[in-house]
């Protein structure tokens, strides 16, 4: 019963804390409860059993992706952001096809059929530690990808300094 | 126990937010914020997949997807920087530069 309580409160909050993202005026609101909402999902990893990526997700999105976020909207000016409608015209037309699409999920969802269990198992993995075992994985099964996201990391820091960078 | 029916509708209720945010708002920040909002919701279904089926590719995937967000907020961000410095606004409907 308890886990169940658990998840309609973590359900809920989401829901709202999103909603609240996409419907505040002030960009520094949206990117406030956006921290909430990032501190919720890494609760929820905790709950699927997923500490690394509990800790990553904190550190990560909470700590450098948002404060980035922060950096650019006070360095922007962006005052006169509370004064403008802040949704664009055709917001019905957009609500109309996300509803739908959403309506079109949750009718497939009662046809879901899970595929065949691996190896994992939770005993194996509290018996391994769940870092030790990811990074198993991670190290051997998924080293070539592994070191393909370095490249894209590689580009990405070029790509923002060369943009960011005035004409000389 | 939770079914993980659950999971992939929270999921879904999350990404489907993030989606209409990206469609309805001028804001060019917030429209980066619902990126990061719609891969957080596949995030979640993800690892809620990797739990349910016990195995840890959806784990490893999630690590893959931080970093392309984090890629993608850098480069992003630093687009809409030289768009403000040279343009001086952040809304969709006032960037009219490539239009026919």
């Amino acid at each position: 019963m308890l886990p169940v309580i658990i998840f309609i409160y973590f359900a809920l909050a989401m829901t709202t804390l999103s909603i609240l993202v996409i419907t505040r005026r002030n960009p520094i609101h949206s990117v406030l409860f956006m921290l909430a909402l990032f501190f919720h999902v890494a609760a929820l990893y905790l709950f699927l059993n997923a500490e690394f990526l509990a800790a990553v997700q904190v550190i990560l999105y909470a700590g450098a992706i948002l404060v980035l976020f922060l950096f650019v909207i006070t360095m922007l000016n962006l005052k006169a952001e509370i004064f403008t409608d802040p949704f664009i015209g055709e917001w019905p037309v957009s609500l109309a096809i996300g509803s739908s699409l959403l309506l079109l999920i949750f009718f497939t969802l009662r046809d879901f059929l899970p595929g065949p269990v691996g190896t994992y198992t939770i005993e194996m993995i509290q018996r391994e530690t769940n870092t030790k075992i990811l990074g198993r994985v991670l190290y051997t099964e998924y080293l070539f990808p592994f070191e393909i996201a370095s490249l894209i990391l590689l580009i990405a820091i070029v790509g923002a300094m060369v943009l960011a960078k005035k004409k000389s | 126990m939770i079914p993980l029916e659950w999971y992939i509708g929270l999921s879904s209720i999350i990404f489907m937010i993030g989606a209409v945010g990206f469609m309805i708002r001028r804001n060019l920040i917030i429209m980066l914020v619902c990126v990061e909002l719609m891969l957080n919701a596949v995030n979640i279904s993800l690892v809620a997949f990797s739990h349910y089926l016990q195995d840890l590719r959806g784990q490893i995937f999630v690590f893959f997807i931080i970093t392309v967000a984090a890629a993608e907020a850098a480069i992003g961000l630093a687009i809409l920087v030289v768009l403000v410095r040279n343009k001086g606004v952040v809304h969709t409907d006032e960037i009219t530069e490539m239009k026919g």
